[in-house]
């Protein structure tokens, strides 16, 4: 038996799946509204925009879930100051701890963007705030914050992985693996809000990279599922969980949304959003088979 | 810092008493888990079954009974958190709550956990979990309390057959040594320690058993959580890399492609134009 099947469950569940898929969406609009903003057009705009405007209600549903999910959630902050000093309280090598201030930090730089982009559309009194998105201003922000953008998209897996626990532990590529999904269902979700406000170009940009996305994610789930081992495979998933990994994100959530992707008029003008829909519904899954199957073992 | 201290349980001579659960759970004012109602097992003698948040000592029973039924052995092994000198759930902790004390052992301050449950996965044995009464991850002490007293920890105090020893490291150590000649001489050349510094660094709570550690319900090669964080971590940001370089690619290519159709625009509207 291996070694990882001697340790305990964590029970992190229901609120740190919804909190990894809101998060991974999150982190990833940011990302891709940070490369729209650095290397895109003036035509971009309107996804720049959304995509912050996911980012920060992403983020602060985010906190809150992991706050929920503490046994003792009125010590929160003891994540990020010692708890009777209030020196803050760093650990580089624990992920929970360079999490924490991963999401804070991204916290800071999704609301900045955010109230740059109100600004910027007049929606504030002051329209001098727009310089967040301008200039070197823009750029630092948005350079900084896309860098934060894809921690918080990609840390959740590698924190699975730090631990001893069976098909988590087993494998490094948990991290890349969330990463990628991030990005594909952040994609997704911005094809399917901004579909009426943005540019045909944007939207097709927007399709192409989540199609990448796809296939890569496919690829890094294939290896996940080679690298943990056979017996690891079978025992966490040759049981309901694996057939919904295959049935849920690897058909529904992966395999049909490239299809559609690659021929959009399969089902006439629903294909954007029936694929939008399949990768946002095939990134929930993934998370809830990574989490679930190895918390039964 | 004080002489590193912990404990040795030799199971050849532990007889399930649980004498050492009950002392635990007495000093420690440990409730009884699920309000005390008596739930059976159901397949073993053992009703504690396992470490958990109010469980800080627990005596495994391994039944062990052939096809016929006319053979048995019954090992024994009362099990406590193993105070590892390489330890996972301190490592992992965010909050600093888990600390290594002056006597080398790790404890768990519950007044600083605010119940994130990293160590509980991080924890090779599966030792650590949650206390529901306080709602912190909760685990031995191995009596921080008593030994800064000068005591012994409760279960090797009540322990009535020594099979849980207390004491300095180096001397447990040599007592072990000892202890595992005296049975190969005896014809028990199974004997091992379990727990030598060829496992996480040493572990201060350690064993002799007298059959694989898997039959003892523990890992053959228990290793630290932070052995994935280095390659996950350096994956996940060459994968970030990755996607802001096609990111970076495919919008330089849309621009080019636009660029280059805008040329040809104005290069067919010019040659219209010198037609006319």
């Amino acid at each position: 038996m291996p070694d990882t099947f001697f340790t305990e469950a964590p029970h992190w569940q229901w609120w740190i799946i919804w909190y990894f898929f809101i998060g991974g969406i999150g982190g990833g609009s940011y990302a891709i509204a940070a490369l729209l903003h650095i290397f895109g057009e003036p035509e971009d705009r309107p996804i720049v925009r959304l995509g912050y405007y996911i980012a920060l209600p992403s983020i602060i549903v985010s906190g809150i879930l992991l706050t929920l999910d503490l046994t003792r959630p009125e010590r929160f902050y003891h994540m990020l100051v010692q708890s009777k000093t209030f020196v803050p309280a760093f650990k580089y090598w624990s992920p929970m701890s360079v999490g924490s201030w991963g999401i804070t930090l991204f916290g800071l730089f999704a609301f900045l963007s955010t109230v740059g982009a109100l600004a910027e559309t007049g929606r504030l009194p002051w329209s001098g705030l727009s310089r967040l998105n301008q200039g070197t201003l823009g750029l630092v922000i948005n350079l900084a914050g896309g860098l934060c953008g894809f921690f918080v998209a990609g840390y959740t897996g590698v924190l699975l992985s730090v631990t001893n626990r069976p098909l988590w532990s087993d494998t490094p590529l948990l991290g890349l693996l969330f990463l990628l999904s991030a990005f594909s269902t952040a994609a997704a979700l911005l094809l399917l809000v901004g579909r009426r406000r943005a540019q045909p170009e944007s939207l097709e940009w927007l399709s192409q990279i989540d199609s990448w996305a796809l296939i890569l994610e496919l690829v890094v789930l294939g290896a996940v599922i080679l690298s943990v081992g056979t017996v690891v495979a079978r025992e966490v998933l040759f049981n309901a969980w694996g057939v919904l990994l295959l049935v849920g994100v690897v058909l529904a959530g992966i395999l049909v949304p490239l299809l559609l992707h690659w021929r959009p008029r399969l089902l006439g003008a629903a294909s954007p959003l029936g694929a939008a829909a399949l990768v946002l519904l095939g990134g929930f899954i993934l998370r809830v088979v990574m989490l679930l199957s190895s918390e039964a073992v | 810092m004080a002489e590193p201290m912990g404990f040795f349980t030799d199971t050849t001579v532990c007889i399930g008493c649980k004498a050492c659960e009950v002392a635990c759970k007495e000093w420690n004012q440990l409730p009884a888990t699920g309000g005390g109602v008596n739930t059976l097992s159901g397949d073993s003698y053992d009703n504690t079954r396992r470490l958990d948040g109010q469980t800080w000592r627990h005596v495994k029973f391994i039944e062990q009974f052939d096809e016929s039924r006319q053979q048995s052995r019954w090992l024994m092994m009362s099990d406590v958190c193993k105070h590892c000198v390489q330890a996972g759930c301190l490592e992992v902790c965010p909050t600093g709550a888990i600390i290594r004390t002056e006597f080398d052992t790790v404890v768990i301050q519950s007044d600083v956990c605010n119940g994130c449950r990293a160590c509980i996965s991080a924890c090779p044995f599966g030792v650590i979990d949650i206390n529901p009464v306080n709602g912190t991850a909760m685990k031995c002490t191995l009596c921080y309390d008593r030994m800064q007293a000068g005591l012994t920890p409760a279960c090797a105090q009540a322990c009535p057959t020594q099979s849980i020893q207390f004491g300095p490291i180096s001397e447990l150590r040599a007592r072990a040594e000892a202890r595992v000649q005296q049975l190969h001489e005896q014809g028990e050349t199974r004997a091992y320690i379990y727990g030598d510094e060829s496992i996480l660094g040493g572990l201060n709570s350690f064993y002799l058993l007298v059959d694989e550690p898997e039959v003892y319900g523990l890992p053959s090669n228990p290793k630290l959580p932070s052995r994935n964080t280095a390659p996950a971590a350096s994956l996940s940001a060459a994968g970030a890399a990755a996607l802001g370089l096609l990111g970076l690619v495919s919008l330089r290519k849309r621009r080019m492609d636009r660029l280059a159709a805008d040329r040809k625009v104005a290069a067919t509207e010019e040659g219209g134009e010198s037609d006319a």
